[in-house]
């Protein structure tokens, strides 16, 4: 019988599905411990206010509540910290404000912690938090990126003058200015880049545990990645060492970066647990993750391109302010800068790039990496800028594409901005998405919709995107303050089972099929032989975790290193039993065999021979079959591709409506194209809800107007049409497996595909997202600027 | 969630005598009441079930439709009577919320509630409907009084609601795309008492008649009378989703559709 095949390239149906859609995933709210508390945060309502008092007196007289604690008694523990540091132009370090466990002496945004209680049940917890007795002093407070740097501007922290966090630069400002002095043309576009609220299914919980007897300490969390966690809090904050630090981060209920960050309440409870000597609990209210989860995004930039007659890009420049929030979170100040800058020579052979960018703080919360993290923000501005330098020049806006185009044959390709392309083949994907889109036959959809009263554009999106994150000698030379490699450790058990550590996370993505998948097609073991076992400090070995696409590229590239250790070792065991030299011994489908001959041994009772070695070469070699490898790239990866979207507006109300998406990336090797597709759509559907509906809405003060559903939107099923994706793939040329990566894709190439169609069909040169139906409406009568 | 205490009378009486007691508050579906507990947005002393009432059903007679308190939306939507007799009623109730929503909230709790951007409060008003409780009945005209507030009193349970069918009725949502609410619904009705037109979701003080728009499908029911006839933005809701000119806009737009759906 034929076993199905289920290695590289096989569309397996996700192993974890099963446990997540049967209710029997084990998610850390549904973790209880003996004798757990409960902990309620007061949060601050205010954006900005000076902390006069607090009396906490009749909180702690309530039933039931156990402490409460202040930011007075987190005063002499470190602040949150932050993973990042950023020089700015003049060679000194960003300011970096200390980030309070808990507020103390100010609150600078809406859902800033002044106060948590600690009772039996979480019902007494917050019937005591409303005998907490705070008088705030409102101070003036600011929240609009565009005012931060204002003269008399409110100021956020007195250690940040004006506001400003940092002001960095990359590329040549010289040879910008020169190519814009001779330019046939300089093309303007000023654009801003919405700020957007994560919301993961699952919010954010957090479970601090303390051992009397060992004094071990125990952290279960929803976290994307627990070894940081677990070295940021235990390192910088908390002052505990690692062997007596667990962090457990088991099924995690979708992250999209918000789940990477070291977050007060984590801190909290796992001090309070040592304090107490009891469990404490804290899990989210939804309208807390609107508050106090690390939103995404928000920047505002003026971008300009020279350009030849013939409209080939000569040169770019372009300004950014990046809004940072109140406070730097873990990975803040990278995503405008190293995340951002260096993607802007995008897939066109712009010779020469000047780049600055302003971070400001403001009273909001802080903002961080959000899928795709800085590269959305780099391609929204560029495939939008290029649509505007097609317009002003009178050129079609596929064909100035190709134009600048970086050649098929210049890989590898070195930018202006620091980055060198390994591969990549643009003129294959947007060939290949014109194709699925058919947009040559765009013309006659867009006369019969106009026939019916609707307006259709179509928008096209040439991106490009870093990821894999990432060398570890490039991020630490760019200010990060980790390594970015990843660590596998497969073990072979004594029957031929397989288990495998791995330092990624899985919260969404389906490691548990995809790594099994490398599994099976390496060692060919059946999937159900193998088990993925990630999330945990006590389990698996020192590694980074999950975001910027870069689990399998990475993490992926480390288990086949240590599954290569398994085969080599495991053909010097078989070599001994078959009395062969280990030259001469083959490995093939989970079979050892000796060349030109019919003797063999399985994965199997190699296995048992390496744990039950009677019969075994123990001088040479080491009982077991179980090996470890980290592995630090040499690159980033570079997936690209096209993004074509088609929109019909009504224009009576101004509702957009999505009626085509197709989508063609190149993410280099595909394991399972069923994954891929799911994480294509998915990313997609976020890129369309970031262009049509969703904004974190701040009033001028800081007040949150978007706090809640009712007023967020979020992207629903019916605001979609199927999104087609298919793939033109180029092998990413420094790993093993020739993947590139696809969690980021969709959310990075989509929103200035759907902005370009509704620029298109409003006949528009720009229009900022969300576009919303009231702004589409009010472009439409003219009551607003396009 | 604070302390409250759990009635489920079996008589109407028995819950009438329940929501006597001070801060009492009566449930039906719970879909807007229980979340308001949950953000500790009222503290009830007790929570009065209508459940056990037999509040709920549909009959249908010649010239009206009774819908019991307790009906929930789902059986609106999907009844075939209310199909037959006030599709547009039938289709109204089965654009409320999500489908769990639709099987719990009940015609009851939304009317007490009057939620400004509801859905049921136009049909109600435009379909000319009387409403009827444990102590009167009250004539759609004067039940409304503003966002969230109706002339109910605290220990008064809406027992039924009865339409007049129609000659032609539709209603068209503009659904408020965050909260899938009504940023502007109209219902639109030619019946025994002629022809009105309802509006939610665009008012300040909520649901609210369109007198030029009635005037003007008085004397021509067609879209195109309705072509010109103005909507003052003066007393419409204006907010992050949208201001009050767009709502008065999407009132012409959404009447004119509502009223071509209508035939
Ligand atoms: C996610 C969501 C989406 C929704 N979307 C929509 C929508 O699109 N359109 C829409 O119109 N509605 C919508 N709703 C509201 C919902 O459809 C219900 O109609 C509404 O919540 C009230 O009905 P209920 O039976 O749940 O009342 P309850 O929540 O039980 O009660 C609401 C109020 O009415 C009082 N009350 C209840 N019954 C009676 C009675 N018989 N007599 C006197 N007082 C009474 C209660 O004391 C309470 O104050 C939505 C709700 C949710 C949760």
């Amino acid at each position: 019988m034929n076993a199905p095949f289920e290695g590289i390239g096989a569309s397996v149906r996700r192993k974890e599905d099963l446990r997540f859609i049967s209710g029997r995933g084990n998610y850390t709210d549904d973790i209880n411990r003996p004798g757990q508390t409960h902990m309620v945060i007061k949060r601050s309502d205010r954006p900005h206010a000076r902390i006069i008092s607090i009396d906490a007196s009749a909180a702690l007289a309530a039933p039931g509540v156990v402490a409460v604690y202040t930011g007075d008694d987190f005063a002499n523990i470190g602040g949150l910290p932050c993973g990042w540091q950023i020089h700015n132009k003049d060679g000194s370090p960003m300011v970096e404000p200390k980030h309070p466990v808990i507020a103390h002496g100010k609150v600078r945004h809406v859902g800033d912690p002044i106060a948590v209680v600690i009772a039996e049940t979480k019902q007494q917890a917050k019937n005591a938090a409303e005998l907490l007795v705070i008088d705030l002093e409102d101070l003036p407070s600011i929240a609009t990126t565009t005012d931060a740097l204002k003269p008399g501007a409110p100021i956020v922290h007195d250690e940040a003058a004006g506001n400003l966090c940092y002001d960095w630069h990359l590329g040549d400002a010289d040879a910008v200015a020169a190519a814009f002095a001779t330019a046939h043309k300089v093309v303007t576009l000023d654009l801003e880049n919405n700020r957007l609220i994560p919301n993961a299914m699952e919010p954010r919980v957090a479970l601090g545990d303390y051992d009397r007897h060992t004094g071990d300490y125990t952290l279960f969390t929803t976290s994307q990645n627990p070894h940081v966690i677990r070295l940021l809090m235990g390192a910088f904050v908390l002052g505990l060492p690692e062997h007596k630090l667990r962090v457990v981060a088991p099924d995690v209920g979708g992250g999209f970066g918000s789940k990477i960050y070291h977050y007060a309440e984590e801190a909290i409870v796992t001090w309070a647990a040592g304090k107490l000597g009891r469990p404490v609990k804290w899990t989210a209210e939804r309208s807390e993750s609107f508050m106090s989860d690390a939103h995404g995004r928000d920047h505002v930039s003026t971008a300009q391109m020279a350009v030849d007659k013939d409209g080939k890009f000569l040169a770019l420049k372009v300004h950014t302010l990046a809004n940072m929030g109140a406070y730097l979170s873990t990975f803040a100040p990278a995503v405008p800068t190293y995340l951002y800058a260096t993607l802007l020579a995008g897939t066109y052979t712009t010779p020469v790039i000047y780049v600055e960018v302003k971070a400001v703080f403001t009273n909001t919360v802080p903002v961080d990496a959000y899928r795709g993290a800085g590269r959305p923000e780099a391609t929204f501005l560029l495939e939008r800028l290029v649509d505007a330098i097609a317009l002003d020049m009178g050129m079609d806006r596929v064909e100035i594409r190709r134009k600048n185009f970086i050649p098929r044959d210049a890989f590898p390709y070195q930018t202006p901005v620091a980055l060198q392309y390994d591969s990549g083949d643009y003129f294959a994907t947007l060939d290949a998405a014109l194709k699925s889109a058919d947009y040559a036959g765009f013309p006659a959809r867009k006369a019969a919709a106009a026939a019916q009263g609707k307006l259709r554009g179509i928008g096209v999106s040439t991106y490009l995107e870093a990821c894999g994150i990432a060398p570890s000698k490039v991020v630490g030379s760019l200010g990060a303050r980790a390594g970015l490699y990843e660590v596998a450790n497969v073990r072979v058990h004594p029957t031929g089972s397989i288990s495998v550590f791995t330092g990624t996370h899985s919260h969404g993505q389906g490691h548990e099929t995809t790594f099994a998948q490398l599994v099976s097609d390496q060692l060919g073991v059946p999937l159900s032989q193998v088990d993925i076992v990630h999330g945990d400090t006590g389990k698996i070995p020192f590694g980074m975790g999950t975001y910027g696409s870069r689990s399998l590229a990475v993490g992926g590239s480390a288990m086949v290193k240590a599954m290569d250790k398994i085969i080599a070792k495991g053909k010097k065991i078989a070599a001994h039993l078959m009395e062969a030299s280990p030259e001469d011994i083959e490995f093939k489908n989970g079979v050892f065999s000796v060349a030109g001959t019919d003797k063999q041994k399985t994965l199997g009772e190699i296995a048992l021979t390496a744990y039950v070695p009677h019969n075994y070469p123990i001088e040479t070699l080491e009982p077991g079959l179980d090996e470890t490898a980290f592995y630090d790239p040499a690159n980033f990866t570079f997936p690209g591709g096209c993004h074509i979207c088609e929109v019909e507006i009504d224009p009576e109300t101004g509702v957009v409506a999505i009626v085509n998406f197709n989508a063609v990336d190149d993410v280099g090797r595909v394991v399972n194209p069923m994954i891929v597709e799911g994480q294509v759509q998915g990313g997609v559907a976020q890129g369309i809800g970031q262009a049509l509906l969703e904004n974190a809405a701040y009033d001028a003060s800081g007040q949150l107007l978007s706090g809640s559903f009712m007023d967020y939107t979020m992207l629903r099923a019916d605001d979609l049409t199927n999104i087609t994706v298919g793939t033109e793939n180029t092998m990413c040329t420094h790993n093993p497996l020739g993947s590139k990566g696809c969690g980021e894709v969709g959310a990075i190439g989509s929103p200035p595909a759907v902005i370009n169609a509704v620029c298109d069909a409003l006949n528009i040169r720009h229009m900022n997202m969300p576009a919303t139906a009231e702004k589409v409406w009010s472009i439409i009568n003219g009551r607003a600027a396009g | 969630m604070y302390d409250f205490a759990y009635q489920k009378p079996a008589t109407l009486a028995a819950a009438v005598a329940a929501l006597g007691a001070e801060d009492a508050k009566a449930m039906s579906g719970g879909m807007t009441l229980i979340p308001v507990l949950k953000q500790r947005l009222n503290k009830p002393s007790v929570v009065v079930d209508l459940s056990g009432l037999g509040l709920s059903g549909i009959t249908v007679t010649d010239s009206a439709v009774v819908i019991g308190a307790m009906t929930t939306h789902i059986t609106v939507a999907n009844s075939g009577e209310v199909k037959r007799a006030i599709p547009a009623l039938a289709a109204l109730a089965g654009l409320i919320g999500d489908k769990e929503v639709r099987h719990r909230g009940t015609i009851g709790g939304s009317l007490a509630n009057n939620d400004p951007a509801a859905d049921y409060p136009a049909a109600v008003l435009a379909l000319g409907a009387t409403i009827t409780t444990s102590k009167r009945s009250i004539a759609a005209d004067d039940y409304f009084q503003g966002m969230f507030t109706t002339v109910l009193e605290a220990d008064e349970v809406i027992t039924s609601v009865s339409f007049p069918i129609p000659a032609k009725a539709a209603y068209v949502k503009f659904k408020n795309p965050a909260s899938r609410y009504a940023m502007v619904g109209v219902f639109v009705a030619k019946g025994p008492s002629g022809v009105r037109v309802a509006i939610t979701g665009a008012g300040q003080g909520g649901v609210f008649r369109h007198a030029g728009f009635e005037a003007a499908l008085a004397a021509n029911w067609s879209a195109d009378a309705l072509r010109g006839v103005a909507t003052s933005a003066d007393d419409l809701n204006s907010d992050i989703h949208a201001s009050a000119e767009y709502r008065a806009h999407l009132c012409g737009v959404i009447a004119q559709r509502a009223v071509k759906a209508a035939g």
